[in-house]
């Protein structure tokens, strides 16, 4: 199951995170920071999985932005790295060529999208155009 | 695709993400969101309706400032009022921000059901998705209530949208989780299960979730899911679906689908039906298969997606234990892997092939790759791969290759990364002592994981060392030789030394004979260590050398006479002096036959678990122990394995047991509580402290650290520059203390140093140190002021009766203090026995003419000479009911004066300087902790609860000790600090 997922910059600023189990507000930033100060640490080489408390962090990074998604033991790691590639190949399509700014200024959209995908921890849909499906529809209302 | 444009229209959003953006400051980003906030309140307030545009963009907000790690606390109610908009682009924004920001407990819920039922009942497919996401996220109890009949419902209707299908599956699923008792299984669930045959993928992938938990609740119930998911994987794995729709991925036909049916195949054992076995194995080969074809594409989302199924299907195979072919196929897979270019596809490899090493179909596969994981262990440059291989060395291990796997695990020991040392020793040990065929072999690998990594060798594996060599005379000769070889070296481990006095004590004799190695040899040999260890191995020592009074009668008076001197028999470590007299005592009075009787050589261990196993079981991880592991240890064991109970107390001769046991040492003259005296954690918690101060004084360290040769060394030498100046402290009472005072004193029950006093001219600071019945102080007296103090003079008394309690000596300081500078005065203390009053401090000097005298208690309580012990909940219940006279408990009930914040609390808690016991009290709230109050009289064993009631804004403190004033006095001290 996956527990949380972190879009995160180089300098730590959390761009969006979401969790699929409760944490309290004042963990959160702790969390954050220790889980990303973790991967950032790491080096290109070094694998992309990483044991941190009772989760494994399972990241990637992009440009300067970095996803980092917490599962349980039992997860599989390659699915869940896919999954992130995935999420970041449906962000591209909206927004022809996601960037941090995407993120930030689209934060309802990115949530609509990342609901689509996940849902209470666990993958629902994996095709991009069901996935953007109701994200478009709501834009084709927005502009009528 | 529609060009988006940034900010979407919402130019006050955008503006106020790029105000927050350009902030040089967290100073400057708070006051931003601070003002937007203030903005955002009066908006809502306000007179003037809101539109739903108004209202989403200030929602939109709230929710980028609460990204930012602030907590909002308003605005619910706006959110809640968007629900009920009939625009979906308000009703969206309105559910996210519930759902980001709502937790299960809001007041708010049964507005936001209201909404839901509404959305749930409005047929509108988006509507409804919007409302059942919001279940998913948020789902508490009281949705549970409201919807766990109506959601089956919609999942299994014949006219549902797929989308809504697949939002409801993940629905269903929160609300089982968090509300099993009121999600009610009915016709339904059949019809669940066939979700698995849906048209539509999606709906596929949503419902195994659902499927995989409800069958592990219920397997027998859902049990025809196997089938159906055979058949579902085997059409998707041989691309005979042709309605894969848009669910390939890099060529890889559904990998996510592929990988969750697989997972929901590892809850149940391999299908009965041969027909279906028949056609799961056919795709497991298929899969195997493919891993060999060269690849569709070079992207490596390509190979990851195929290996994502791929060690998904392996899992299986594992799971199933029960396929040999397909099992070595596997391994031989993985194998490939192990030398694979991506890191990612190596570590997955060398934790998958961990769990194929246990089984018997492929524990020879596995052994094959030995070669290739050594030289992962050495050359990996990251250390998580390292810590899979050594990981899966430790699981192959076997008779056949024991030997070389151990030799590599410790020569990469020499090197490993700190953060898995201990746990590659605990595994070395375990190795060397489960296929350990000659015992000189295991005697030696111990021994060289003692020395190359002392500091990490626990006392389970020392002790276990110990309990073979009793137990095995084949083998007392060669450790005996061994280790005093060892201890040849001029600088071993302590734990070097423990082990060698320890066998010596028992078993010198055997090697006696050799001139090289005589009676006396070994004792100089033995008490050449004895000045640089620490408390618990110099008793150790001690009672290994009234051993060798029996052993070896010429010995007697050499040991008579170290015993006799000073520092042991007047050594300020009562568990030293103690030991000393006594066994002076002993030696000088006892005949031969008496002390052959005594001193006897230990009886052999009853035959237990091995202690060590049960440490590395506690340690998480794929390498940890398992139950088969063991078992299959004590059977191999079983033969060698000494006792653990006994071993652990006796074997310690009264060192430092950090379990509440109580600790018989070797004579059984050990009396009291037990202490954790010096353990290595004290060491660094004290090296940190001191660093933290910044007293760059040597000496300060190097007094406390070797504890207490004898005490008037410590207390006399201090750091100070004046070495002739005569103790400061009188008995008179001089003034009576400041009334705030009192205050001051509280202030520092938790905490060693801060800033005890300050007025409008002199500053004070405090840092300080304690350590066993010791401690030290260091006042520093800053000049505020541009002009000279002079006759500046300190006295610091101990007031009644506290002056038998506390030994208190100060040196005098500087008489004159010159305009903002600063002096030092070091205050030594030592604790006779338990106290309730503070020394006094009086400071008198003139500035200006005038003379200044003022009078402050100095913060000396009695919970600094704590010493935390660390046990389990069993051991503090029961000496909880051991302390159960009235007098010895003091209870105090008392408001909470600052706020209930769990963190603060523990702290709190540890700043007393007892050990916080996690997992003791049954109720997670409470806060339970042990300690012993070391004074040079006595040991005051005391254990402490703190029950917090949130709601109150309530505390109830209660504190039993052994003795009735220092339960009075802790609480007393306590009351005030939270």
């Amino acid at each position: 199951m996956i527990k949380f997922l972190l879009m995160v910059n180089k300098q730590g600023q959390t761009r969006l995170s979401k969790y699929y189990e409760q944490v309290e507000l004042g963990k959160r930033a702790a969390l954050e920071a220790d889980v990303v100060r973790g991967c950032l640490a790491r080096r290109k080489e070094e694998c992309s999985f990483v044991e941190y408390k009772d989760y494994k962090l399972v990241y990637r990074q992009y440009a300067a932005l970095l996803i980092v998604v917490g599962v349980t033991e039992n997860e599989n790691e390659l699915s869940i790295y896919e999954l992130v590639h995935n999420f970041v190949e449906v962000l591209d399509k909206y927004f022809s060529r996601v960037s941090e700014l995407d993120i930030m200024f689209n934060l309802d959209k990115v949530h609509i999208i990342l609901d689509e995908m996940i849902l209470n921890g666990h993958i629902v849909e994996t095709n991009k155009n069901r996935i953007l499906a109701p994200l478009l529809a709501l834009d084709k209302m927005t502009e009528s | 695709m529609p060009a988006v444009s940034k900010g979407d229209g919402m130019r006050g959003l955008a503006v106020f993400i790029s105000d927050i953006r350009n902030c040089k400051s967290k100073e400057a980003e708070i006051k931003r969101i601070n003002k937007e906030l203030a903005n955002i309140r009066s908006k809502f307030k306000g007179d003037k309706a809101l539109d739903g545009y108004s209202k989403k963009k200030y929602v939109c907000k709230l929710l980028f400032i609460f990204l930012l790690g602030h907590d909002i606390d308003f605005g619910h109610m706006e959110a809640v009022n968007l629900l009920s908009s009939n625009k979906y682009t308000e009703k969206q924004i309105g559910y996210l921000f519930i759902s980001v920001l709502v937790n299960s407990n809001s007041e708010l819920i049964r507005l936001i059901n209201n909404a839901i039922k509404n959305d749930l009942s409005s047929r509108n497919p988006t509507f409804m998705c919007l409302a059942l996401h919001c279940i998913a996220n948020v789902g508490s109890r009281e949705m549970a209530e409201a919807f766990a009949g109506e959601i089956p419902r919609i999942l299994v209707a014949g006219d549902t949208m797929d989308s809504v299908k697949q939002s409801a599956a993940l629905c269903l699923l929160r609300l089982y989780k968090t509300s099993p008792d009121l999600v009610l299984m009915g016709e339904w669930t059949s019809r669940v299960v066939h979700l698995l045959n849906d048209q539509h993928m999606g709906v596929v992938t949503a419902a195994i979730s659902l499927i995989t938990c409800l069958s592990q609740k219920n397997p027998d119930e859902f049990k025809t899911c196997v089938s159906l998911a055979v058949s579902r994987l085997s059409r998707i794995v041989s691309s005979a679906s042709t309605d894969l729709q848009d669910y390939t991925y890099y060529f890889v036909p559904a990998p996510w689908l592929s990988c969750k049916l697989l997972r929901l195949l590892q809850c149940y054992p391999p299908p009965e039906d041969g027909a279906v076995k028949g056609r799961l194995v056919e795709c497991l080969e298929t899969i195997l298969n493919k891993a060999q074809e060269p690849p569709k594409s070079k992207k490596v989302q390509h190979s990851n997606a195929k290996n994502a199924i791929l060690f998904e299907a392996i899992s299986l195979i594992i799971h199933y234990d029960s396929e040999p072919n397909l099992l070595v196929r596997a391994c031989n897979q993985l194998g490939q892997f192990l030398q694979h270019r991506e890191t990612n596809l190596r570590y997955l490899a060398l934790e998958s092939m961990c769990t194929l090493a246990s089984s018997e179909f492929s524990h020879e596969a596995v052994k094959t790759h030995i070669e290739t994981v050594i030289n992962a262990l050495k050359t990996e440059r990251d250390v998580s791969v390292r810590q899979r291989a050594a990981d899966l060395l430790y699981a192959m291990c076997d008779r056949s290759n024991s030997k070389q796997i151990v030799a590599e695990m410790l020569s990469y020991l020499e090197t490993a990364d700190y953060s898995i040392r201990e746990e590659m020793v605990l595994k070395v040990a375990v190795l060397a002592e489960k296929y350990a065929v000659d015992y000189s072999w295991y005697v030696d690998t111990i021994l060289n994981l003692i020395r190359i990594a002392g500091d990490y060798v626990s006392e389970e594996v020392w002790y276990r060392v110990i309990q073979i060599v009793i137990n095995r005379d084949d083998v007392q000769g060669y450790a005996a030789k061994t280790v005093f070889e060892a201890l040849q070296a001029p600088a071993c481990h302590e734990n070097m030394v423990k082990v060698g006095g320890y066998i010596l004590g028992e078993f010198g004799n055997l090697i006696a004979g050799d001139p090289r190695s005589s009676p006396l040899v070994q004792f100089n040999l033995l008490h050449s260590k004895f000045h640089l260890c620490s408390v618990p191995t110099r008793a150790l020592l001690l009672s290994a050398y009234i051993k060798f009074i029996n052993l070896f009668p010429e010995t007697k008076s050499t040991i008579q006479e170290v015993l006799r001197s000073d520092s042991q028999i007047r050594n300020s470590d009562v568990e030293l002096q103690q030991r000393a007299v006594e066994y002076l005592k002993l030696s000088s009075i006892a005949s031969t036959d008496v002390l052959a009787t005594v001193l006897e050589e230990m009886p052999p261990f009853p035959e237990r678990e091995s202690s060590i196993l049960a440490k590395l079981k506690k340690k998480k991880g794929p390498g940890a122990v398992s139950v088969n592991e063991l078992e299959e240890g004590k059977r191999e064991g079983g033969e060698l394995n000494g006792g653990g109970e006994r071993g652990d107390s006796s074997a310690i001769a009264g060192s430092n047991a950090s379990t509440p046991s109580p600790s018989a040492d070797l004579l059984g003259l050990r009396t009291g509580p037990p202490v954790t005296a010096a353990a290595p954690s004290a060491g660094s918690l004290l090296v940190d402290v001191f660093s933290e101060a910044g007293v760059n004084d040597d000496g300060f360290l190097r007094d406390l650290e070797p504890p207490t040769e004898s005490s008037d060394s410590l207390l006399a030498e201090g750091p100070g520059d004046s070495d002739s100046a005569p103790p400061s402290v009188v008995s008179e009472d001089p003034a009576t203390p400041l009334p705030e005072s009192n205050e001051l004193l509280n202030k520092f029950v938790c905490k060693n140093n801060g800033v005890l006093f300050e007025n409008q001219l002199l500053q004070i600071g405090i840092k300080s140190e304690y350590r066993q019945n010791l401690g030290r102080m260091y006042l520093f007296y800053g000049n505020k002021t541009s002009v000279q103090f002079i006759t500046f003079t300190t006295t610091v008394t101990c007031p009644g009766e506290l002056q038998s309690q506390l030994n208190v000596q100060s040196k005098t300081v500087e008489p004159l203090i010159e305009g903002g500078a600063q002096v030092q005065q070091v205050i030594n203390i030592e604790c006779l026995t338990d106290f309730s009053e503070a020394p006094l401090l009086n400071i008198k000097f003139r500035y200006g003419g005038a003379l200044q005298n003022l009078t402050l208690k100095l913060p000396v309580t009695i919970n600094k000479f704590f010493q935390p012990t660390e046990m389990a909940s069993h051991d503090f219940f029961q000496r909880w009911k051991q302390l159960s006279l009235p007098q010895q408990e003091a209870q105090k009930i008392f408001k909470a004066n600052h706020a209930m914040d769990t963190e603060v609390l523990k702290a709190k808690l540890l700043g007393l300087g007892m050990a916080l016991l996690e997992n003791v009290d049954p109720n997670p709230e409470n806060f339970v902790c042990a300690g012993v109050i070391q004074t040079k009289a006595q040991q005051v064993g005391s254990l402490l609860r703190l029950e917090p009631n949130a709601q109150a804004q309530m505390y109830r403190l209660t504190v039993r000790s052994s003795k009735d004033t220092v339960s009075k006095r802790l609480c007393e001290l306590l009351a005030e600090q939270f």
